[in-house]
């Protein structure tokens, strides 16, 4: 039998915010444990919450970056269950009435298509605190720093048919959140993390399969690996002859399974009622039309721009709109370079993004900056330096060596673009290998790339190849 | 000098005729010789007591001081007191030091008032007898074998028996009024949001409010000054200016228009206590206000919807008494679940896990609609009943209670029969209105209660009603033979 | 409604009560009455009603984004039941 795939995200984006959503306590992450725990926090009788103003503006913001309806009127919702990483025996959430409602989200696939993916809510609600295992005979330990920080669940429609598209578009989300710079995308740090919904249904049927949630779905890697796993898990069930159960399973990265979670078993009575605490919450139009005059330029926009403006090829502009600081990187060095955008984008794509992941850097940490680069491919365009130089030159650069010019005037890397050196050292060659051109004069064309080799050899590198090829083809005539 | 009302008191400290020091020494001494009668008091907190007195003192001398500086005041044992023992009346937190105040504290601090100690109180105020109670059920000083009435029993009996010269309450489903009323002293509930709930222990959040427990109307506008107001740590707080509230008690009730619902005069109502009412709205009369009968028809559905609404949203409050982060834990918990089960189990008394239970199922999958969105229905046609009264009338008079005093023991085995006894004041929360009771005769040697509910923020209004009425009758200023 | 005792039984754990087996039966007894009490809302239709959450007919107010609070960690955890190394101690939790 040939098997759908269904899947559906919920992405949980930590707000970078400075305080939590309901406290003034801090939301730095790495504190000592319970250190930024305040009496709200810690869920104290009496103490009671007071909404954070940046929280909303960022869930404004994320609607108006996903075309998702920003509500006019939002309600908090308590979510009550017994968690001792929940301080207050509830979650504060959102139910009936979300900040965010439907949206719609472009993703482009491997294959180069777009398709759609539905969002179905976001919606603000607080972090809970964090229980760790180790160390403690028999008991667990309770840090709370984490407890009310202020998420955004996002949650798609069960759009996506493989674990690569729901890659694509849990990169999509991430893109955009940091784009819109309302998440540090942390994913190591769990700012940025998905819990995945699972079915498979025999294809053409219109029905949905039972679904598994797949938790703790902290990388991109590890969302693939979990959602081909539980597909396979549920396809081999069927198969048996056996039903898949409905269940909260948990991804275990070390021994790459999943597994049912034994705590969260039980059949969950939510009892979702209004928080009686808060009020409902009141965007009018002024603010939502105030917070899209602070939207940059989107993903999308910008890789539009970058097709148009740059005529770079969709799949360059998808690579360097990635990331805000990527894009911001690459327009630096083609400013840099006078202008030289192909060439810029083939360096960043390229070496840059090798030697960033060679070592382990980000781009805002690069030894060479987009001004350096730029500068650099400046050189390669005024013909200062052959390509092949630029590669020596960008190492230099890389181990901290100065910038371009520096370089290559300490290197003597500069291009011969001397016609008289170049014909010396090329009547050299000829002379000193006759059978070769012998060979070349009655056809063998192939030689051709011996001489221009043994050229640039003898020159360092440096002759510029345009006028070695030139000059080559003229003499070998005869 | 324990016999003076607040006002008296603080022209008295002013004065210069006794130190505020002498006053509370005064009080923890009758404290020490007539509390063990009436269980009112969970914690005297007396160290703290004296060292704040001497700072009032200090203040006093150097013509720095307020109307309630230095003045000694009971607190409510459901607000939270940094470094006293705040215990809501129950076993739960029966080892819970607060590590902050409640802003209600913090403004009376402020004020340089001295704190006595913190009243009993039933248990995480569910209650309207004051037999829930951790500490032991409070009695009623015009009659010890008499219940004082709740939740704020162990404040109405304190200021009625002279243990303190105010105290304040809070007031869920009538907490402040009918104790006031079986107390035979003054009570205010002010309107939802006129004071901060920060740092009191939440029962039902959306009808919780605190408010003063005093001898005449006079002395709950000085402590309604103190409380009310903008907090920045209470949603649900309202950012509006507060008025001196002392400021028009003397006003003239020429043209007041008194309205009086059908409801409250109907089967249910001991006749005598019908009667000492009716004696109240004749005085009334007699101050130039006019009378006119209006109808709640809802009346009679608010304890019902009450018994929703305030389940509902203290399932939820109280599930942060969990055995975790403070309170009480459970011996050698065999695992989580247990430590939950158990903790909270043997932490809580029967009747705070009845209403937590009533709650959860109310809640809960497949219910949800048919009890708490009704009640929340409900709840708005109770608002409305009141919305249309107020077009045609100022104030909304009847009694506070069904009843005097009843005797301890007589309904603590029927919760249905003891959430009746509440039946007059629920609707004022259910729609967030101010209420007052206000001393209005006796019958049988026990108070009666008449309640004043007036329109939204209209606390001034109420204070000025009360008082004009208190200064054409004396019922306010009797004592219980023994404590006087 | 009128609730059985496996129904008792059944909150009791949603709200995580132990009651002892002796208890059960007035439980059951009592809050059937309570519910009995609060079906008496049924003789109103309220089907065109808005439900009211809150007395306050107000919108949530907004607090600045800025830390207000420091560490007490100490004073916090000196009421706790069990705390080591600053972390409140519990019975495994196993997930």
């Amino acid at each position: 039998m040939e098997w759908e795939v269904v899947i559906g995200l919920e992405i949980h984006a930590q707000l970078a915010t400075k305080s939590k959503i309901f406290s003034g306590a801090s939301t730095a992450y790495g504190a000592e444990p319970n250190t930024q725990a305040c009496t709200v926090d810690l869920g104290l009788p009496g103490v009671l919450p007071v909404l954070n103003h940046e929280a909303v503006q960022m869930a404004i913001k994320f609607g108006l970056a996903t075309n998702s309806a920003v509500a006019p009127r939002s309600i908090f919702a308590r979510k009550n269950y017994f968690y001792p990483d929940l301080p207050k025996g509830y979650q504060i959430s959102q139910m009936d009435l979300p900040i965010v409602g439907e949206g719609k989200l472009d993703i482009r696939l491997e294959d180069g298509s777009v398709k759609t993916v539905g969002i179905t809510r976001a919606h603000l609600e607080e972090d809970a605190g964090k229980s760790l295992h180790e160390d403690f005979q028999g008991m667990t330990g309770i840090d709370l720093n984490r407890a009310g920080t202020p998420l955004l669940e996002i949650v798609s429609e069960p759009d996506m048919r493989s674990a690569k598209e729901a890659v694509a578009y849990m990169k999509k989300i991430h893109s955009i959140v940091t784009y819109i710079d309302i998440c540090d995308g942390n994913m190591q740090e769990g700012s940025f993390r998905c819990d995945a919904n699972v079915s498979v249904r025999p294809k053409g049927q219109e029905e949905l399969g039972t679904r598994s949630e797949l938790k703790n779905l902290n990388s991109f890697r590890f969302v693939e690996r979990a959602i081909n796993l539980e597909v396979q898990r549920q396809i081999e069930i069927i198969e048996d002859g056996g039903k898949v159960v409905q269940e909260t399973r948990l991804y275990d990265a070390d021994k790459n399974e999943t597994r049912s979670m034994r705590s969260k078993e039980e059949a969950n009575d939510y009892r979702y009622f209004p928080d009686p605490d808060l009020l409902p919450v009141e965007i009018d139009q002024e603010t939502i039309e105030a917070v899209r005059a602070t939207l940059p330029e989107l993903p999308d926009a910008k890789q539009q721009r970058f097709t148009s403006e740059f005529g770079l090829s969709d799949y360059d502009a998808e690579v360097l709109t990635s990331s805000r600081q990527m894009a911001d990187y690459f327009e630096t060095v083609v400013k840099a370079s006078g202008g030289e955008a192909k060439l810029s984008a083939n360096w960043v794509s390229g070496d840059l993004t090798g030697s960033l992941n060679k070592d382990s850097k980000d781009i805002d940490e690069s030894p060479v900056s987009a001004a350096m680069l730029g500068g650099m491919i400046k050189r390669i365009a005024d013909n200062t330096i052959s390509g092949k130089i630029a590669k020596q030159v960008f190492e230099a650069m890389w181990q901290g060596e100065g910038d371009a010019d520096a370089v290559i005037e300490s290197k003597g890397l500069k291009q011969v673009t001397d016609s008289g050196a170049i014909e010396k050292i090329v009547d050299e060659i000829i002379a000193n290998n006759q059978a070769q051109v012998e060979q070349y004069r009655s056809g063998k064309d192939k030689v051709f790339g011996f001489f221009v080799g043994q050229v640039m050899k003898a020159s360092q590198g440096k002759a510029n190849p345009a006028q070695v090829n030139q000059m080559l083809k003229e003499k070998l005539k005869g | 000098m324990h016999n003076k009302t607040l006002s008296e008191l603080s022209a008295a400290l002013k004065a210069g005729e006794f130190s505020s020091t002498e006053l509370t020494q005064r009080y923890l001494s009758r404290i020490a010789e007539f509390d063990s009668q009436i269980n009112a008091y969970i914690t005297v907190s007396e160290k703290q007591a004296l060292a704040a007195a001497r700072a009032a003192d200090v203040q006093i001398a150097a013509g720095t001081a307020g109307p309630l500086t230095g003045i000694p005041l009971a607190q409510k044992d459901i607000f939270c007191t940094q470094g006293v023992k705040t215990s809501c009346g129950s076993k739960m937190l029966d080892n819970f030091i607060s590590p902050y105040n409640a802003t209600v504290i913090e403004h009376f601090n402020q004020a340089g008032s001295v704190m006595l100690g913190k009243t009993n109180m039933d248990e995480f105020a569910m209650g309207s007898s004051n037999e829930t109670s951790f500490y032991g059920a409070v009695k009623n000083p015009w009659n010890t074998d008499k219940v004082p009435g709740g939740s704020s029993g162990g404040s109405a009996a304190a200021v009625a028996a002279r243990l303190a010269p105010a105290s304040t309450g809070t007031d869920t489903g009538g907490s402040i009024r009918q104790p006031a009323s079986l107390c035979g002293i003054t009570g205010l509930k002010p309107t939802y949001g006129r004071v901060s709930r920060y740092g009191m222990i939440a029962f039902a959040s959306s009808l919780d409010q605190a408010g003063p427990m005093t001898r005449t109307a006079e002395d709950a506008a000085l402590m309604l000054n103190c409380m009310a107001g903008f907090d920045q740590r209470d949603s649900t707080s309202v950012e509006r200016e507060v008025p001196d509230y002392t400021a028009n008690l003397s006003d003239s009730l020429e043209g007041l228009t008194i309205g009086l619902p059908k409801e409250y005069f109907g089967e249910g109502l001991d006749a005598s206590v019908g009667k000492a009412v009716e004696d109240a709205i004749a005085e009334y009369k007699k101050l130039g206000a006019t009378v006119k009968e209006i109808s709640l028809p809802n009346t009679h559905l608010a304890v019902p919807t009450y018994y929703v609404v305030a389940p509902a949203e203290c399932s939820s409050n109280l599930s942060r008494f969990d055995g975790v982060r403070f309170g009480y834990r459970c011996d050698d918990p065999v695992d989580l679940e247990d430590l939950y089960k158990r903790s909270r189990g043997e932490g809580f008394g029967s009747e705070v896990k009845r209403r937590i239970m009533i709650g959860a199922y109310a809640l809960s999958a497949g219910y949800y609609d048919a009890y708490y969105i009704k009640a929340q229905q409900m709840r708005q046609l109770i608002s409305d009943d009141f919305k249309r009264a107020f077009e045609e009338v100022d104030v909304i008079m009847g009694p506070t209670a069904p009843e005097t005093a009843f005797g301890i023991g007589d309904k603590s085995d029927d919760p249905i029969t003891m959430y009746l006894s509440d039946i007059y004041t629920i609707a004022a929360n259910l729609a967030g209105l101010p209420g007052m009771s206000v001393p209005a005769g006796f019958v049988n040697d026990m108070p009666v209660g008449l309640q004043i509910i007036g329109n939204y923020f209209d606390e001034a209004r109420l204070l000025n009603v009360a008082h004009r009425y208190q200064q054409v009758t004396d019922w306010h200023q009797r004592a219980p033979a023994q404590f006087k | 409604m009128s609730l059985t005792q496996d129904d008792v039984k059944k909150i009791a754990h949603l709200a995580r009560l132990s009651l002892s087996d002796e208890d059960i039966p007035d439980y059951e007894k009592e809050l059937s009455n309570i519910l009995g009490l609060v079906e008496q809302m049924n003789a109103v239709d309220t089907s065109d009603v808005t439900p009211m959450a809150h007395p306050l007919d107000m919108a949530q107010r907004l607090r600045e984004d800025v830390v207000t609070e420091e560490n007490h960690r100490d004073e916090y955890q000196a009421i706790a039941p069990s705390v080591e190394n600053g972390l409140y101690l519990v019975p495994q939790v196993i997930e």
